[in-house]
C-alpha cells in the first residue's frame, strides 16, 4: 500500500545532507521572495496573463533568457565547485567533496550547461529574432511554441528536483555512459532524474524545432526568397533540421535507458545479451549533432554582426550558406570519433577521423567569409564585435585542438583527457556562448527600446577572455601531461596542483566577467537611454520593426526584393504604413497544463508512483483534446485598433524620443552603478518606502 | 474582413499544419528507425534462448499484415467521402477503418499474451526485449491512432462534417497510412526474416 501511494519515496529521501539542504533551502528562499515580491505588487494575473500563458514569440524568447540566465549562474556555480576540488584535492588533502558528489557536480554541469543554458538562449534567440527577420507575425503554430517552452521548464524543474527528493544526481557522466546508468551499477534515483528531465525537455525541443521549420519554409514575407534569407534565418533553419533529426534518437535511446532500468530488459546490459557499446553509438549520434545545433545559429549571429558592424554586405552569401549546409550535413557522420577506443576497426576509425577533419573545411570557409567581410570594412568596435573578435581566436584554437582529436592515433593518446575537455570548452564557450553573449549585446536594443551598457560590457568581455585564458589553456597543458577528465583526487607528485589553482581563479575572473554583465544590464535599464529602432544601421528586417516591437510585429508586411531587405528599404525610402486586419492567436494556459502534468508523470516514473502517471496521462489527454479541438484559438485585431496602438506608440516615442548618436552618450561605469544602487536602497530605507506603495 | 479573407487565411494555416505533421511523421519515423536498428544489433543475442523462428507464427503476422493494409484502404475510401462532405459514408468508412484497426491490436495483443505465458518476456534477453519494444511501440501508435480517430468521429458526430474536422480527419489518415507503412517494415525485418 505504501508502495503504491508513494512509490520509493522514503524519509531519507528527504534533504539530510548539507548540500541537499543547502540546494533545497535556497530554492524555498528564491521562491519566497519571488512569491512575496509579486504578491506585494500585485502582479500575479498580469503575470499569468502576460507572459506564463503568452504566444507571442518574443515573450517566449525573453523567458527562455530568463530561464537560461539562472541556469548558467547554476551550472557556473558546478563549475566552480569542480574546480575548487581539484585545486585544494592534492597528495593527502582530499578536498571537501566525496567522490560520489563531485561526480554528480560534473554530471550536473553537463547536463545543466548544454540542455539547459546553451539551447535555451539558442531558442529563446530563434523565438525573438527569426520571425522578424523573415516579416512573419507569429511561428505557424503558436500554440506548439509555449508548450515546448514548458516542456523545457519542466526540465529545469526535473534536473533540480533531486536537491528536494532523493538526495543524489547521476553520477554518470552527462551521457550516462552504460553498464555504469544501468540500475544495477547506479541503484538510486539519480539516472532517473537524469532520463526524464532530458526526455521531457527533448520533446520540447522537437515540437519547437517542428516550429521553426514550418515557420521559416512557410511564413517568410512575400518576395523573401530562401537565397535571401538573413544567415541568421539561415543559420537557425540548419539548426533546426539537425534538431528535427537526432532529437528523435535521444527520445528513443532515453526510453530504452528508462525500460532497461524500470523493466529490466536488456538493451545496454552486460547481461543477457545485451550491448552497451549500441548505447555509446545512439548516444552519441545525438550527442554530436546536438553541439552543431547550438553552433549554427551561433554562426548566424556572427555573421549578420559582422556585416553590420563593418558597414559591408557579407563577402560571400553564397558559399556562408553552403558552409552552413556543409556542417550541418557533415556533423550527422562524425559521432564515432568520440569512441575510437571502442575498438571498432581500423577502416572504420579512418572513415570517422576522415569526415571529422573534413568538416573543418566548410567552418573556416564561414570564418574566412566573416574576416573577409571585416576587410576594408569600416568596423566599429562596439560590444557585439568585440564577442565576435573573441569567439574567432578562442573557436581557433578548439577547432585546431578538435582536428587534432580527430587524428585516430592521437585520439588514442588524449582520448578522455584534459586536453579533450579544454577543446570543447573553447568550442562551446568561445563559440556558442559568445556567439549568445554577441546577440545579446546585438540586439538587445530590439529587445527593451534601451541602449545597452557598453562600458561595463566592455570589462565584461576583457574578464571573459582573460579568465577563459587562465582557465582552458592550463587545461589543455594538463592534458598532455596526463591528467584524465573527471580527477577529484590526483598524487602531489605530478606537480599540476599550480595549473589546478591557476584554472580555479580563472574560473573566478569569468564568474566576474557574468557579475560584471548582470551589472551592465541593470545598470542600462537604471540610465534607460531611449534608442531608436534602428540603431547599428541594420540591414535585415528585424531593425524595421518598433523597438520593443509590437506584439503584432509589422503593421505592413514588407515585401522584400533584395537580400539586405531592411537596407534596400532604406535607401528607397521606408513606405508609409498601412493597416489591415490581421489574425492574432489568443493566450493559452494549455503548454503551462500539459507541461505541468508531463512533469508530474516524470515524477511518477522517477519514484514509481503509478498512480501519479496515470492520472497525469489522463490529464494530458483531456487537455490535449480540449484544445485540440478548440475552433476559437484566434481573434482578430482590426486596422482600427491597430491604427490605435501605432500612433499611441508614435506619441510615446515623441515624448521619450530617441538618443540619435550613438557616440556621445556617456555610460554608467561601475562606480556610479554602485553609487547609485546604493542610493536607492539607503533612500528607501531612509525614508520608508516600501510602507508607501 | 471577408469571407474571402477568412477562407485564404485558414487555406494558408492548413497548409502550414500539413506540413508541419509531415515533419512530426519524419521525426517519428527516426524513433523508429532507432527502434530497427536495436533490433538488428540484438536479434541475434538470445542468450541460448529460443530465436524468432522458433517463437513467430507466419500465418498470425501475415493475418495482421493483411488487416492493417485493408484498413488503410478503407481509411482512403473515408477521406473521399470526407472531402465530399458525405457525412454518413465518412462515419461508416472510418467505422470500419477503426474495427479492422481494433482487430490488428486484439491479434498482437494475444500474441503478446501467449509468448508471455509461454514465459518469453522483455526481461528474457535482449532479442526479446528488442522484439517487445519495436512492436509494442508500434501498437502504442495504433491505440493512439484509433484513440485520435475515435475522438475526432465523436467530434463529427456532435458538430456535423466542417471544414475544421475534415482537416483533422486528413491528419488522422495520414498518421494511420503511416503506421501501415512502418507495420510492413516489421513484417519484413522481424517476421519475414526469422524465416529466410
Amino acid at each position: 500500500m505504501q508502495h503504491f501511494l508513494i512509490g520509493n519515496l522514503k524519509w531519507s529521501s528527504l534533504p539530510h545532507e548539507w548540500f541537499t539542504i543547502a540546494g533545497t533551502l535556497t530554492f524555498v528562499m528564491l521562491a519566497l521572495v519571488v512569491i512575496v515580491v509579486i504578491t506585494y505588487t500585485k502582479r500575479w494575473k498580469w503575470l499569468w496573463k502576460e507572459w506564463l500563458t503568452s504566444v507571442d514569440p518574443k515573450k517566449i524568447g525573453i523567458m527562455y533568457f530568463i530561464a537560461g540566465g539562472a541556469m548558467l549562474l547554476r551550472g557556473g556555480l558546478d563549475a566552480l565547485m569542480i574546480w575548487l576540488q581539484q585545486s585544494l584535492s592534492s597528495g593527502s588533502s582530499h578536498g571537501y567533496l566525496s567522490s560520489d558528489h563531485f561526480q554528480q557536480i560534473f554530471t550536473a554541469h553537463g547536463n545543466i550547461m548544454v540542455f539547459f543554458v546553451a539551447m535555451a538562449f539558442v531558442f529563446g534567440l530563434i523565438n525573438y529574432i527569426v520571425p522578424l527577420q523573415i516579416g512573419a507575425r507569429d511561428l505557424a503554430s503558436p500554440f506548439m511554441n509555449t508548450l515546448g517552452f514548458w516542456m523545457f521548464i519542466g526540465g529545469i524543474v526535473m534536473v533540480n528536483m533531486f536537491f528536494v527528493f532523493g538526495g543524489q544526481y547521476a553520477a554518470t557522466g552527462w551521457l550516462a555512459v552504460q553498464p555504469l546508468a544501468a540500475k544495477q551499477f547506479s541503484p538510486g534515483t539519480g539516472v532517473d532524474y537524469w532520463v526524464w528531465s532530458l526526455m521531457i525537455s527533448g520533446i520540447g525541443t522537437t515540437l519547437g524545432a517542428i516550429n521553426f521549420i514550418m515557420t521559416i519554409l512557410k511564413m517568410r514575407a512575400p518576395g523573401m526568397k530562401l537565397k535571401m534569407m538573413p544567415l541568421f534565418t539561415w543559420g537557425s533553419l540548419c539548426s533546426m533540421v539537425m534538431a528535427v533529426t537526432i532529437f528523435p534518437l535521444l527520445t528513443a535511446t532515453l526510453f530504452l535507458v528508462y525500460f532497461d532500468r524500470a523493466l529490466g530488459t536488456h538493451f545496454f546490459t552486460t547481461l543477457g545479451g545485451g550491448d552497451p557499446m549500441m548505447y555509446t553509438n545512439l548516444i552519441w549520434m545525438w550527442g554530436h549533432p546536438e553541439v552543431y545545433v547550438l553552433i549554427l545559429p551561433a554562426f548566424g549571429v556572427f555573421s549578420e554582426v559582422v556585416s553590420t558592424f563593418s558597414r559591408k554586405p557579407i563577402a560571400s552569401y553564397t558559399s556562408a550558406v553552403w558552409g552552413m549546409i556543409g556542417v550541418s550535413s557533415l556533423a550527422l557522420s562524425v559521432w564515432l570519433h568520440h569512441f575510437f577506443t571502442m575498438g571498432a576497426s581500423a577502416d572504420v576509425d579512418a572513415f570517422f577521423g576522415l569526415m571529422t577533419m573534413i568538416i573543418a573545411v566548410p567552418t573556416s570557409v564561414l570564418v574566412f567569409n566573416w574576416i573577409a567581410t571585416m576587410y576594408k570594412g569600416k568596423i566599429r568596435f562596439e560590444t557585439p564585435m568585440l564577442w565576435f573578435m573573441g569567439f574567432v581566436s578562442v573557436f581557433a584554437i578548439g577547432g585546431i585542438s578538435g582536428v587534432m582529436l580527430a587524428v585516430p592515433p592521437a585520439d588514442f593518446q588524449l582520448h578522455n583527457s584534459l586536453f579533450l575537455v579544454a577543446h570543447f570548452h573553447s568550442t562551446v564557450i568561445g563559440g556558442v556562448l559568445f556567439g549568445i553573449f554577441c546577440a545579446i549585446s546585438y540586439w538587445f536594443p530590439k529587445f527593451t527600446g534601451i541602449r545597452l551598457n557598453q562600458r561595463i560590457g566592455k570589462y565584461a568581455f576583457w574578464c571573459w577572455i582573460v579568465g577563459f585564458c587562465m582557465s582552458f589553456i592550463p587545461m589543455y597543458i594538463l592534458g598532455f601531461l596526463g591528467a584524465s577528465r573527471r580527477l577529484d583526487h590526483y598524487d602531489s607528485s605530478t606537480g599540476w596542483q599550480p595549473f589546478f589553482i591557476m584554472m580555479l581563479i580563472g574560473g573566478l575572473i569569468i564568474a566576474l566577467g557574468v557579475a560584471l554583465q548582470l551589472a551592465q544590464i541593470l545598470a542600462s535599464f537604471i540610465q534607460k537611454n531611449r534608442v531608436s529602432n534602428d540603431p547599428w544601421d541594420g540591414r535585415t528586417l528585424e531593425w524595421a520593426a518598433a523597438s520593443p516591437p509590437q506584439f503584432y510585429n509589422f503593421t505592413t508586411i514588407p515585401e522584400v526584393t533584395s537580400r539586405d531587405a531592411y537596407l534596400t528599404m532604406k535607401q528607397q525610402g521606408l513606405p508609409k504604413p498601412t493597416y489591415e486586419d490581421i489574425h492574432m492567436p489568443k493566450s493559452t494556459s494549455v503548454g503551462v497544463y500539459i507541461a505541468g502534468f508531463a512533469t508530474l508523470a516524470s515524477f511518477g516514473f522517477v519514484w514509481d508512483i503509478m498512480w501519479l502517471v496515470v492520472i497525469s496521462m489522463i490529464g494530458i489527454l483531456i487537455v490535449f483534446v480540449r484544445r485540440g479541438y478548440d475552433e476559437h484559438s484566434e481573434y482578430v485585431l482590426t486596422a482600427a485598433e491597430i491604427q490605435k496602438l501605432e500612433e499611441a506608440r508614435a506619441k510615446k516615442e515623441k515624448e521619450l524620443p530617441p538618443v540619435t548618436d550613438n557616440e556621445t552618450i556617456e555610460d554608467m561605469g561601475i562606480i556610479e552603478l554602485i553609487r547609485v544602487v546604493l542610493s536607492f536602497f539607503l533612500d528607501a530605507i531612509r525614508n520608508k518606502r516600501w510602507r508607501k506603495a | 474582413m471577408t469571407e474571402h479573407e477568412i477562407e485564404a487565411h485558414e487555406a494558408e494555416a492548413d497548409e502550414r499544419t500539413m506540413f508541419g505533421f509531415w515533419v512530426y511523421l519524419m521525426t517519428d519515423l527516426l524513433m523508429f528507425a532507432v527502434l530497427f536498428a536495436v533490433y538488428a544489433v540484438l536479434h541475434n543475442n538470445t542468450s541460448g534462448g529460443e530465436t524468432g523462428r522458433e517463437l513467430f507464427k507466419l500465418p498470425l503476422a501475415l493475418t495482421e499484415t493483411i488487416i492493417l493494409l485493408t484498413s488503410s484502404f478503407t481509411c482512403g475510401i473515408a477521406m473521399i467521402a470526407a472531402r465530399q462532405r458525405k457525412k454518413a459514408q465518412t462515419l461508416v468508412w472510418f467505422g470500419i477503418t477503426f474495427l479492422l484497426g481494433l482487430t490488428f491490436l486484439t491479434l498482437e495483443l494475444n500474441e503478446f499474451a501467449s509468448l508471455i505465458r509461454e514465459g518469453y518476456t522483455l526481461q528474457s534477453n535482449a532479442f526479446m526485449s528488442s522484439f517487445f519494444v519495436l512492436v509494442g511501440t508500434h501498437g502504442l501508435h495504433i491505440t493512439l491512432g484509433l484513440l485520435w480517430m475515435a475522438i475526432t468521429l465523436g467530434y463529427v458526430i456532435k458538430r456535423g462534417l466542417n471544414g475544421p474536422l475534415v482537416r483533422k480527419l486528413a491528419l488522422v489518415s495520414l498518421f494511420w497510412h503511416f503506421l501501415d507503412i512502418v507495420w510492413i517494415f516489421i513484417f519484413t525485418i522481424v517476421y519475414l526474416r526469422a524465416f529466410l
